[in-house]
């Protein structure tokens, strides 16, 4: 091993990873990012699933990415740039008369003004709640039970940020923060359209039916960016590769095809990694964007951590129940009812809200929805890096596909994704004809392509009782692990998943104030 | 990436052919020589087993302990068979001791804690033979125990109802069992595992026992647990053999100076309200903890408290007077309450008042002298003391003969 004091490794090269690894870099520590792929980004990459067709492998659209990173990386004048913001949404209806959303306009047959009235009122307190959920995100959370004043003042504040949306939001906000988002859109909405469409916010990416508790938290926690939805020029990678030359820019190494085995220790304290291939990096400080499952247990090993709290690591709950799914297409579907431009949007399969519930009850059971429901992009059509002239390619992040699949994925992947290629037709009727290529990644893919545990694109199911000072676990909710020197920046820490960077930049400042903490982590 | 690899096996308890939920109550596989020897018929509950309260009076079971051997029954201590390729790891992550310096053949006692160095438990382990072993506690943790073998290649079960375990503790104990035919049994050393052919099955010995003198706990297949008390007692006749109970054996540790979960520090698991759990150095019991080793449960908090100091100490007291002061509240000579009593006795072999007291540091070390608020009553009238009383630093019995290989032959 080479002699390096002051040496940080970064484990995974994801937008969390290099967003820690800028800050970190930044600030004048000596950072290598490790990731185990070919490619940087992680889960939030650009590649090739069929030749010449190119496709965000998992996540697909950008909405939530921390405006400090933006800013303080200086994103948007280091190449970052989209080609389509501000994306409306339209949620399909078999008869065709879909129903889009545009901010709080609302366009479609049979939308009585009550619920136009209403949606508006909806953004408003859905806003402001997610005003509050938005200024924690960018905090290491406070513990609990300690006697440290910084902890105080973190809980303090956010007290503060919820007694402040005044006395009649703050009830309603308390309210509503715990229970579900079908009574919720029940309670304000009449078309059935609307709220299957607004009830994805509660749902997409997680392992929750719209009236699962927690499901008005995740819409929440999806509304707290506060900003349009976006496809990066590029697909997702580019972003990655954004982030990946502004931490190169300011000194970090980053180092593809290196996959981390172990975690080393010198007594009580990291002493640095070790690769597949035997190689070892001596680091004084080693910082994970790997998922705390894959973390503590594969990486550090459970024998190195106390019982309790290897217990609760365990108990994280993390069951991916979403697929994706990429078709490479010989030109421009043709939905029912649709014109190019609104194709070109945010596309919903979601008729109904009790049709998503539904959807969710046989994930509960182990089998996948017989009816699912989709998020669909045909980035290429605004972005002609994707594909070949005149054709495109379609992005689905559908669900519920349980990972843990009763009868199994080796034998039920191919009929889901005929499953779900009969789903989009009943909306676009000849699309079959002109699929060229196809993809699904299951959970169990996306758990061996992207090494997340059970495959759940959060690092762990996005709840209250997984949130804040409570994620993924107490002792590691500051970004600091109860071994000394190893920290997490990864979506399983707070605030969680989406491409988003705040947990990558929170715990580079976790790391960099380390010294300054009054006592560590208790 | 799999889900956490979890090759270990738990066996969990079958606890249907017990049909507990009828009897209410275990009975232990010595019943039936227990129950015609307990005149008393005092039966007390012993984690869901009959233990006998004292079979005559505690008072005579106590000298029989102290000056020829009694017979105590320890079947329904909690027992935990640990295997396996990672049973050391295992239990070196578990214990806060070093478990590699308890050898095959040997005992070691122990203390456990949660992850915030608050002690769960104490017990002992039996290095039955190379890699295998058996855990003794009072209290049930089977919960934790399994929850420690994440990420351990270990087998665990709970064996409590597989063993019939008998103490055989007192001056005659070694020659009672030499008689039985036990060989060599008096050059077994304190802590020392033997085995012995017994009736077709092994008996296990331990030299080990709760009462500070030297005794025997022997360890065996219920089906010849009466065989054994009846040879048991055949052979220690002539040695003045007696049934104890629990009453008796009160008396007889806190002489010893042993502490016990639920009297003298609560158990951290079944605690509720914070700050009410100790650590082994406020129990005392600083000697466990070896920071040698690497991770082991509570390690990084009971590094801190060594480095910031700890909040209270466990005493023994020499009180004056006769009054023993159970439940008493301690005092510095001053009249600041900075504690309470929580083990007392009235030792008939040091012929003192004492007990083990529970204070707030500083206070506790040797040779300080406290006050102990004694309420007590004559003839219905309650009347209170403030007894002065001496934290002293041995424990109130400790002959020589305890340790003493071979032991002389009373």
């Amino acid at each position: 091993m080479t002699n390096t004091e002051n040496h940080t490794v970064i484990i995974g090269a994801g937008h969390n990873g290099l967003i820690c690894a800028a800050y970190l870099a930044k600030a004048g520590k000596k950072v290598t990012v490790l990731e185990a792929g070919e490619q940087v980004g992680g889960a939030a990459i650009t590649r090739e699933f069929a030749p010449d067709f190119k496709v965000s492998a998992a996540a697909h659209l950008v909405f939530l990415l921390d405006k400090h990173v933006r800013k303080e990386l200086s994103l948007d004048s280091s190449g970052l740039s989209f080609s389509q913001r501000n994306m409306k949404t339209t949620a399909l209806a078999a008869d065709g008369h879909h129903l889009t959303i545009a901010g709080s306009s609302l366009q479609g047959l049979n939308i009585s003004d009550k619920d136009r009235v209403a949606m508006k009122e909806y953004l408003r307190f859905m806003g402001k709640f997610a005003g509050v959920v938005n200024r924690l995100n960018n905090r290491i959370p406070p513990r609990v039970g300690t006697h440290n004043r910084s902890d105080w003042i973190g809980l303090a504040k956010t007290a503060l940020n919820v007694r402040l949306l005044g006395k009649k939001d703050m009830r309603e906000f308390l309210r509503i923060a715990g229970i579900n988002i079908y009574d919720v859109l029940q309670e304000n909405f009449e078309n059935p359209l609307l709220k299957g469409a607004l009830s994805m916010d509660g749902v997409l990416g997680t392992n929750l039916g719209p009236r699962s508790n927690n499901s008005v938290f995740c819409a929440l926690q999806r509304l707290s960016g506060l900003q349009g939805m976006a496809t990066p020029k590029g697909g997702m990678g580019a972003v990655s590769a954004t982030l990946a030359d502004v931490a190169s820019r300011h000194g970090a190494t980053i180092r593809t095809s290196a996959e981390v085995s172990q975690i080393l220790l010198d007594g009580d304290h990291v002493s640095g990694i070790e690769l597949a291939d035997g190689e070892q990096i001596a680091a004084s400080t080693v910082i994970s964007s790997a998922d705390p499952k894959t973390t503590f247990f594969e990486l550090l090993g459970a024998r190195n951590l106390e019982a309790g709290f290897a217990r609760r690591v365990q108990n994280i709950r993390m069951r991916g129940n979403v697929a994706k799914l990429h078709l490479a297409l010989d030109g421009i579907p043709e939905f029912k009812g649709l014109d190019q431009e609104r194709l070109a949007d945010r596309i919903l399969i979601a008729p109904d809200i009790e049709y998503v519930e539904r959807a969710f009850n046989q994930s509960k059971y182990g089998d996948y929805s017989i009816k699912p429901v989709a998020e669909i992009t045909i980035p290429s059509l605004k972005d002609d890096s994707l594909a070949p002239t005149g054709q495109h390619v379609l992005s689905a992040i559908v669900q519920y596909a349980p990972y843990q699949l009763k009868a199994g994925w080796d034998s039920e992947k191919d009929v889901f994704t005929e499953k779900l290629i009969d789903l989009i037709s009943e909306y676009a009727p000849d699309i079959r004809s002109q699929i060229l290529h196809k993809e699904l990644l299951t959970p169990v893919d996306i758990e061996r392509e992207f090494r997340i545990t059970g495959g759940h694109w959060h690092h762990g199911e996005l709840a209250i009782d997984q949130s804040l000072m409570l994620r993924p676990v107490p002792r590691a909710a500051q970004y600091a692990s109860p071994v000394d020197g190893l920290y997490l920046c990864g979506a399983g820490s707070h605030p969680g998943g989406g491409v988003m960077g705040s947990a990558g930049r929170n715990a580079a400042r976790a790391v960099l104030g380390a010294k300054d903490s009054e006592d560590g982590n208790a | 990436m799999s889900q956490t690899s979890r090759q270990n096996t738990i066996e969990r308890v079958d606890f249907s052919h017990k049909s507990h939920y009828l009897t209410k109550a275990f009975k232990s596989p010595f019943y039936s020589r227990q129950e015609p020897l307990n005149h008393l018929k005092e039966w007390g509950r012993w984690a869901d087993y009959l233990s006998p309260a004292a079979y005559t009076c505690s008072a005579m079971e106590y000298f029989a302990c102290r000056n020829t051997c009694t017979v105590f029954d320890l079947t329904p201590m909690t027992k935990y068979h640990i295997s396996g390729t990672d049973a050391l790891p295992y239990l070196n992550r578990l214990v806060t001791r070093d478990v590699s310096k308890i050898k095959p053949g040997r005992v070691g006692y122990s203390v456990w804690c949660a992850d915030d160095g608050q002690v769960v438990d104490d017990g002992t382990i039996f290095h039955i033979s190379e890699g295998v072993y058996r855990l003794c506690s009072q209290e049930r943790h089977l919960d934790w125990l399994m929850t420690n073998t994440i990420g351990f290649d270990v087998s665990l079960h709970e064996e409590t109802h597989d063993v019939a375990a008998l103490a055989l503790q007192g001056p005659t104990s070694c020659a009672t069992l030499k008689r039985m035919g036990l060989e060599d049994i008096e050059n077994m050393k304190m802590f020392d595992i033997r085995h012995f052919p017994f009736e077709g099955t092994q008996l296990m010995v331990s030299r080990t026992g709760f009462t500070g003198d030297l005794g025997y706990e022997l360890w065996i297949d219920p089906n010849h647990a009466e065989a054994l008390w009846d040879r048991l007692f055949e052979a220690g006749q002539l040695h003045g053999i007696k049934p104890m109970g629990d009453e008796a054996l009160q008396m007889l540790r806190v002489e010893a100076g042993f502490i016990q979960a639920g009297h003298d520090f609560m158990p951290a698991h079944a605690t509720v309200r914070s700050g009410y759990t100790r650590s082994p150095f406020e129990l005392g019991l600083g000697w466990l903890v070896d920071f040698k080793k690497p991770v082991f449960n509570g390690r990084k908090a009971l590094l801190s408290e060594k480095e910031n100091g700890h909040r209270y100490n466990l005493v023994k007291l020499d009180i004056d007077g006769n009054k023993p002061g159970c439940d008493s509240y301690v005092f510095t000579k001053n009249k600041k309450q900075i504690g309470t009593v929580t083990s007392a006795a009235w030792s008939p072999s040091a012929k003192a008042s004492i007990a083990l007291a529970s204070v707030e540091a500083p206070h506790g070390e040797p040779g300080e002298e406290l006050l102990v608020e004694i309420y007590y009553q004559k003839e219905l009238k309650w009347s209170r003391v403030m007894a002065k009383a001496r934290v002293v630093k041995d424990v109130f019995w400790n002959p020589p003969r305890k340790r003493m290989t071979p032991p002389d032959d009373y």
